[in-house]
């Protein structure tokens, strides 16, 4: 069989150049000054500094990492349900129900997104069925509130299934035995349902903040030219300013930020493991 | 579960699949509408049709698109399956390594993926546009290809291909007779993911094209910000593809097994 190992060395070159190399580069610019050359290296740390120490750039921040959590839970609160719902069907319906949840996010984001423009809009559907009570228009687009629904809209259905498929694999006999010992439905769900489903809860959650978290389209095309998340940042320096080395070292930030959350999100989870054990 | 519980979940159910739904619809309408507004339907018309038709960037993007998503479909395919293949024959610490390495585009964000590769041809000094894309694409595909082709081998009984060998077929006939067919199933799936990536990327291509080259993704970008319904048209074009192929996928299946069922029944009986 040993013919066939040289089947992958193409494909380790080929993930060196275009996987590999561009990690590095942007671990180079990160810790170098613009008008470096190649050939000179300037070890710095300014870029970080800039962005840690600047209030505008911290808030950007903050705004990023709040609208993905608000995005993530409203997408929990959401898709937990849904998903329960859905698990109970036959399952010929189960089948149908996740194909009528995935089919959406085989289309095309942006058009998807670009949807809601219209909808939003001060004279849009929203509003002029708000006007019927002499209400409004109150403003959608370009809000907080615009950017949070794209994003929900967006990533509800990775939840959902998430969540879904977390639920099918639980063994039901656990359910029947402790309403057979005597817990309540509430009981049930809380001490059985809840803990057993939390995986895909978890991956749910890794689904929805990683892109939320990182997105520049939908806070551009909802939040307006003047919203501003990390992403339009990283964005706007290799596009518009130029500047490539601070836009490196905000994707490195962006980079750890999403690994220290992914960290603690598996964290929560093993401990709340271990809890539900003791009980 | 009491029956008024039941017609709550059901209300639940449909409000949520309202909210994944209208706004697909809500696009659709408009594209029929007389006027230029997103907002007041004045009339039914073909008019923003034959405007996109007409629009020679929004064919052109089209173009790019389709063709970007063959191409890099075909080749990401390609590649995958080799490399899958060979890693499934490999020592663990290449096997480990390569793994890692493919986790690196899965597991960033999009726009960590993009801008590492901005800065990569521009290092090499590699013009921006159509083929700067095309890499780009296969090089996200390729991951995803071997991901869905590995499980297949590792359930494939590794003699199989000894035993075509040692009954005299050369290695590429075990590889191309026993190896590929039997991890048939993961590969055309690995094809079918790469196709709908390629097809709906944003982020990446966005980064990576230049000089009058864009997809469709990329247009509706730019031209979201302002009002142009031939967008609404696009937009209805590809719901309607991805829709009717996306239903061709899990029908064609389920009629093709139950054919098979109902044959294997007939042949069943034909034996009794």
């Amino acid at each position: 069989m040993k013919q066939f190992r040289k089947m992958v060395y193409p494909y380790l070159v080929w993930s060196t150049i275009m996987i590999a190399v561009p990690m590095l580069l942007i671990l180079l610019y990160a810790f170098t000054t613009q008008g470096n050359t190649v050939t000179k290296f300037l070890f710095t740390f300014k870029n970080f500094k800039r962005f840690l120490t600047d209030t505008t750039f911290l808030n950007v921040l903050y705004t990023s990492l709040r609208i993905a959590v608000e995005t993530t839970v409203i997408c929990i609160i959401l898709g937990y349900p849904t998903a329960y719902v859905i698990a109970k069907f036959s399952e010929k319906a189960k089948l149908r129900w996740v194909l009528v949840i995935t089919l959406p996010t085989w289309i095309n984001m942006l058009v998807r997104t670009y949807a809601w423009t219209g909808i939003l809009q001060d004279d849009g559907v929203i509003n002029s069925f708000l006007s019927i009570f002499k209400i409004g228009p109150i403003p959608l687009i370009y809000t907080d509130f615009a950017v949070i629904l794209g994003m929900v809209y967006n990533f509800l259905p990775f939840m959902i299934i998430q969540i879904y498929t977390s639920l099918t694999k639980m063994d039901y006999s656990l359910k029947e035995a402790a309403n057979d010992l005597g817990a309540g439905p509430a009981k049930t769900f809380l001490k059985i349902t809840l803990p057993l489903s939390m995986p895909g809860v978890i991956s749910g959650i890794t689904l929805v903040f990683l892109p939320a978290v990182s997105s520049f389209c939908i806070p551009r095309m909802l939040g307006g030219g003047s919203y501003v998340m990390v992403g339009t940042i990283i964005e706007s320096q290799f596009l518009t300013a130029g500047d490539w080395n601070f836009g490196s070292a905000i994707s490195l930030i962006m980079a750890i930020i999403i690994m220290i959350s992914m960290y603690i999100t598996k964290k929560v989870d093993k401990g709340e493991k271990v809890e539900g054990a003791s009980v | 579960m009491s029956k008024k519980k039941r017609i709550g979940s059901k209300i639940f159910l449909g409000i949520i699949v309202l909210f994944l739904y209208a706004p697909i619809i809500y696009t659709m309408v408009f594209s029929f509408n007389e006027g230029k507004s997103l907002t007041k339907f004045s009339g039914f018309s073909f008019k923003w049709y034959e405007k996109m038709f007409s629009n020679d960037t929004m064919m052109e993007a089209l173009f790019y698109t389709i063709i970007v998503a063959i191409l890099a479909t075909i080749i990401s395919t390609l590649v995958g399956t080799v490399t899958a293949i060979g890693l499934s024959k490999s020592r663990k610490a290449i096997k480990n390594v390569v793994e890692q390495v493919n986790q690196l585009p899965i597991m960033n964000p999009e726009i960590v993926t993009a801008i590492g590769l901005l800065m990569l041809f521009s290092f090499i000094h590699f013009e921006k546009g159509f083929f700067t894309m095309l890499l780009a694409h296969i090089m996200f595909c390729i991951p995803y290809v071997i991901l869905s082709v590995m499980p297949k081998l590792r359930t494939l009984n590794p003699n199989l291909a000894e035993a075509a060998m040692d009954l005299g077929a050369t290695p590429w006939q075990a590889l191309t007779k026993v190896i590929v067919p039997e991890c048939m199933p993961g590969i055309i799936s690995g094809a079918l993911i790469a196709f709908t990536m390629s097809f709906d990327d944003f982020v990446i291509s966005y980064f990576v094209t230049g000089n009058g080259v864009s997809n469709i993704s990329i247009l509706v970008y730019t031209e979201s910000r302002r009002i142009n319904p031939s967008i609404n048209a696009l937009s209805t074009i590809i719901v309607v593809i991805i829709t009717v192929s996306l239903l061709l996928v899990n029908i064609i299946p389920s009629l093709a097994s139950k054919k098979k069922s109902k044959v294997e029944a007939i042949k069943e009986e034909n034996i009794k």
